[in-house]
């Protein structure tokens, strides 16, 4: 039985002072009984000699310096897994809500994990198709990507990751999947949207739900991510699945970070945000992966919404030199009804190469995807050069340019949320508004390709 | 000696107590686990530590000893074609001993103990030796001749030496110093990461680091010996540089430091690299590689050691005589271990947290590389240079580190997101980056390449110049307010940025261009504007000269092999001449 201490010194926020411990050591979990026998979990920030400062999940509603007891567990936070949480929903710190039984687990994992010996990673490039364009085409994802989607506040992207979820396929495998599934500090009707989602297209019985919403504990997020994380490695390098993790929304969990930092008084980095919030979001998206000898894997979507969709805030900034690529949605296009509307130019997968090509997808994809991003870029700096000085003052091949990038818009990007395209509809579709520009535009295409695809759509 | 206990623990940073008897920056193990840390403050009794590994699971009163020796690396045959972490520890034999998560506490040795390397001495007994002198060979690699120095502080005489198969603590030969004391030399040596190895002399640099990459050796060469900076946004092909450069360096040895970066990074060079062969050598670019790897999610405190690991290894081969590249990617992700370590000893903290001794540091690194004669009898003629990747907030250079950074490097590669989002890749913006190299090397490129190349050079520096006046004008009013010849200065302009500047790292032969390449384009693309220019005085239109059908030719010539490339340059510039007499004549018509 652990000792039990009375001696609470001070509660302030998240964080409380634990006087006079012994045996205590840093990242342990405790738990703390209130007087009406409640009990709520925390862990140890930090030890100096008998002093613990210890960090809450929960709220601090409640909790009576006199007459509250702390007991330290002797081992830092665990999640119970089990092949049986597939379809279950769990609260943030992994304890049952639906009214399901307990899970009865297989074996505990710490939620932190290890790192991943980079000499034992596999390179991801399978490629993944998801069937939408702008995604498949031009930013390809792959198997053991970490891929989020930087998006703003009243944009869709829970529609954009639940299209993702429902349409990605390796093709011509039917290996076992799963979807894990995070929220943080999302509402009800986020939540609630990707749950029917899930259940529209039976994908909620190969999905796990770890859930904390708005009006849950803030510091609560803090696990949840690694709670989601540890129970996507279980599923992936211990049952061979290959596993989806979605995480929404990123920037939740940065701000209760945050919260945490400014409690202990520590010298905030920019806009408040702790200097040390690279290194911690690295331990979240550098779990997604491959390895060597394994046949699982974890995909990754991060979502986060961008504050005042300013790319350069810590949040969004921090993740992209983390994760490989992004997916950016874009608010201008969302006005002009394009469906998804993804901002293709700075959106950007650094995988994408390994996992496109001959054999993978078609050997006219690096090509024609390459010509795309340039012939869109001009189009649009063309464009913009037509609403300043009107359409006479560009040059022929501008206006080509400008209705090239208009069609993109429109047929390439904007498909819907339902529609499914597989890879071959994609690279038609690519040639046949390439078409629109003349041959020799088209610099960055083989002359072979040139001659098997040009102008035949 | 005494051994000391924890008295605080965190994050990163244990406090230990009764740790009178230990020096700074000596090495200790901490716990029971026998962590790896380094002491980096005393007070009194109390040390504090940065353990480089994870400390969950510490308490107050486990054990800490001092190793009384400072952070050192091994320095041996099997440095080449290794994986090591931040503090040199295997990744590779960890690997095959734990799995393919990272433990803690692990001690396996930096060199494989076991391997056999056959050494053959080049000196006889009775030779007189001195530090630094080359006393014998080992065949590292098929390409990588490791010359066996002697170790700094021995001097004498040779008593013995022989050739034979050795493991790396095996003593190879022993000196007779003048004191008449015995020292005995192994294939291995220690050397402390956070001191420099001394030299005999440091010279400016004389040459340029050839790196087949156009924009670099044409517009922003950096010197052998030399130092440069990438700073650039995400997604703007940092990495992508660090890697082509890694590459296709001209270099003997390559250092690549991926610090904080994504693991999947380096899993894609340790793929990548065994099965790409060096122009050069034709041998596989691993036979000369050495990758020290701190990913991200790796633990913090070695972030701060494994640039210093992996300069002082770049240090050893450039004493054997080599031209050694070091690239760091990133320096940011250092200089935030810096400020996370110093934000947790509660420093005053200087601009964005970082700590006021963040410049020092950043200039104590890249001074240490060089052009440099080694110590020896026979000193050596060896460069470092040094490709620092820095990865500013939001891409604004104003922050600390790339500002600090600036004012150390001479070579500035600056990565625009813009020219990124319009895969113009490598995406270095030629108006704001510069070179302070590029006269000092003219004179190399003007003798080794062509006695043109400066000329042609500066040439394609004023269209591009240029072309950024004239771009603001039409923004304002128009293509159509432009004259003809200026609108002909565009199109070479953008044939310059399309045809020589845009190179494409994953096409087989785009992504190295020897010199004499780089020359030849250089020369297309003047020569079409040079002849149309001509030809726009004697009345041609400047629409078909836009049109003129070769220079789709002209576009392509960069991927055409270096073999085949002198009979399509002088195709390309018959076609050219053709094309443009043929338009003439139709004008007169």
């Amino acid at each position: 039985m652990p000792k039990e201490y009375r001696t609470i010194q001070e509660v302030a926020g998240p964080l409380m002072l634990v006087r006079g411990v012994e045996d205590v050591s840093y990242n342990e979990l405790a738990e703390i009984e209130l007087a009406s026998g409640e009990k709520r979990r925390c862990k140890v920030l930090e030890i100096d000699g008998g002093n613990a400062l210890v960090q809450l999940f929960e709220s601090s509603t409640g909790i009576n310096l006199s007459n509250s007891k702390v007991r330290f567990l002797g081992r830092s936070m665990e999640l119970g897994v089990s092949e049986d949480m597939l379809s279950r929903v769990f609260d943030g710190l992994g304890r049952p809500i639906d009214n399901g039984p307990e899970i009865l687990p297989e074996k505990r994992m710490d939620i932190n994990g290890l790192p991943m010996n980079p000499a034992a990673r596999n390179y991801p490039q399978e490629f993944i198709q998801t069937g939408v364009s702008a995604i498949d085409g031009l930013n390809t994802l792959v198997r053991g990507q970490k891929l989020p989607i930087f998006s703003a506040s009243g944009l869709p992207h829970a529609e954009l990751a639940a299209q993702i979820a429902r349409q990605a396929k390796v093709r011509g495998t039917s290996e076992p999947f799963a979807v894990v599934f995070a929220a943080m500090g999302i509402t009800f009707e986020e939540a609630n949207f990707f749950t029917q989602s899930f259940r529209e297209t039976g994908a909620i019985d190969r999905t796990v739900m770890f859930v904390n919403l708005a009006n849950d504990p803030a510091v609560e997020r803090i696990a949840t991510p690694r709670m989601a994380l540890t129970a996507a490695e279980y599923l992936a390098f211990e049952k061979d699945m290959h596993v989806l993790v979605i995480l929404t929304d990123i920037t939740n969990y940065a701000d209760s970070l945050r919260e945490v930092s400014a409690a202990r008084k520590e010298v905030p980095g920019r806009r408040g945000y702790p200097g040390y919030m690279y290194t911690d979001l690295a331990s979240l998206y550098e779990r997604a992966g491959r390895l060597k000898g394994k046949p699982g894997s974890i995909t990754m979507i991060p979502i986060l919404t961008m504050p005042e969709d300013d790319k350069t805030h810590p949040i969004p900034d921090l993740t992209g030199y983390i994760t490989e690529g992004q997916i950016i949605l874009s608010r201008e296009l969302y006005r002009q009804s394009v469906a998804p509307p993804i901002d293709v130019l700075p959106s950007l997968s650094r995988l994408k190469d390994k996992g496109i090509g001959n054999g993978k997808t078609r050997a006219d994809h690096a090509n024609t995807m390459n010509q795309l991003f340039a012939a869109y870029a001009r189009g649009k700096e063309a464009k913009e050069l037509m609403v300043v000085l009107g359409e006479a003052a560009l040059t022929d091949i501008d206006k080509l340019y400008a209705k090239f990038s208009d069609a993109f818009e429109q047929e390439y990007v904007s498909q819907g949320y339902h529609a499914n395209r597989n890879i071959e509809e994609t690279l038609d579709l690519g040639w046949k508004l390439l078409s629109i520009l003349p041959r020799t535009e088209l610099k960055r295409i083989k002359d072979e390709f040139l001659d098997q695809y040009y102008g035949k759509q | 000696m005494k051994k000391g206990t924890i008295k605080k623990v965190a994050g990163p940073l244990v406090i230990a107590e009764n740790m009178r008897d230990a020096n700074m920056f000596d090495v200790v193990r901490v716990s029971e686990q026998r962590l790896i840390g380094e002491i980096i403050e005393m007070h009194g009794d109390l040390a504090s530590i940065q353990v480089y590994e994870e400390t969950s699971g510490l308490g107050p009163g486990e054990p800490v000893e001092s190793t009384n020796a400072p952070l050192s690396v091994e320095l041996g045959p099997g440095l080449i074609g290794s994986i090591f972490d931040g503090i040199q520890r295997p990744l590779v034999r960890i690997m095959n001993e734990t799995g393919n998560n990272l433990k803690r506490g692990i001690e396996i040795p930096s060199l494989d103990r076991d391997a056999s390397w056959h050494f053959v001495p080049t000196k006889k007994v009775g030779d007189k030796v001195e530090a630094v002198d080359i006393i014998g060979l080992v065949q590292e690699s098929v390409i990588i001749e490791h010359k066996i120095m002697v170790p700094h502080g021995f001097e004498g005489t040779l008593i013995s030496i022989q050739e034979g198969d050795y493991k790396v603590e095996d003593v190879i030969a022993v000196i007779e110093t003048l004191e008449g004391e015995k020292k005995e030399i192994t294939l291995m040596q220690k050397w402390p990461v956070r001191v420099g190895r001394p030299y005999k002399e440091k010279m400016s640099p004389d040459m340029p680091l050839v790196t087949g990459q156009r924009v670099v050796d044409t517009l922003f060469p950096i010197a052998k010996g030399g130092v440069a900076a990438v700073p650039g946004p995400f997604g703007s092909g940092k990495t992508v540089v660090q890697h082509q450069l890694a590459k296709w360096a001209e270099a003997d040895i390559i250092v690549y430091i991926g610090c904080g970066e994504r693991g999947n990074e380096m899993t894609d060079v340790l793929n990548e690299f065994p099965e790409l062969k060096d122009p050069k050598t034709g041998h596989s670019l691993m036979e000369r590689t050495v990758l020290i790897a701190n990913t991200s999610d790796m633990p913090v405190a070695a972030r701060e050691a494994s640039i210093y690991v992996g300069i002082t290894i770049a240090e050893y081969f450039r004493d054997m005589g080599f031209s050694v590249a070091l690239m760091a990617d990133s320096t940011s992700r250092w200089a935030e271990a810096l400020r996370e370590m110093s934000g947790r000893l509660e420093e005053m903290p200087g601009e964005e947290g970082y700590p006021a001794y963040l410049g020092s540091r950043l200039a104590q690194f890249y001074e240490r590389a060089g052009r440099v004669i080694s110590l020896g009898a026979d000193g050596r003629e060896g460069t470092l240079s040094v490709i620092g990747a820095v990865s500013p907030p939001g891409g604004d250079i104003s922050e600390p580190v790339s500002q600090a950074t600036l004012r150390i490097v001479k070579v500035f590669w600056s990565l625009d997101s813009n020219l990124a989002y319009r895969r113009h890749f490598p995406a270095i913006n030629w108006l704001t980056s510069y070179s302070l190299y590029s006269d000092n090397m003219g004179k190399w490129f003007n003798t080794s390449v062509d006695e043109n190349w400066m000329e042609l050079r500066s040439r394609l520096m004023h269209l591009l110049h240029d072309e950024s006046e004239l771009d603001e004008i039409v923004k304002l009013v128009g293509m159509d307010a432009l004259s003809s010849p200026d609108r002909l200065k565009l199109e070479a302009a953008r044939s310059i940025r399309e045809d020589f500047l845009h190179q494409d790292a994953f096409h087989e032969v785009d992504t190295y261009s020897p010199l004499e390449k780089q020359f030849k384009m250089m020369e297309l693309v003047l020569a079409y504007y040079d002849k149309a220019l001509h030809a726009l005085e004697q009345g041609a239109s400047i629409n078909e000269l836009v049109k003129l059908p070769v220079r789709e030719k002209i576009g392509r010539f960069k991927y055409i092999a270096s073999d085949v490339m002198e009979k399509e340059y002088k195709d390309i510039l018959e076609n050219l001449d053709r094309d443009l007499d043929r338009l003439l004549k139709k004008e007169e018509a």
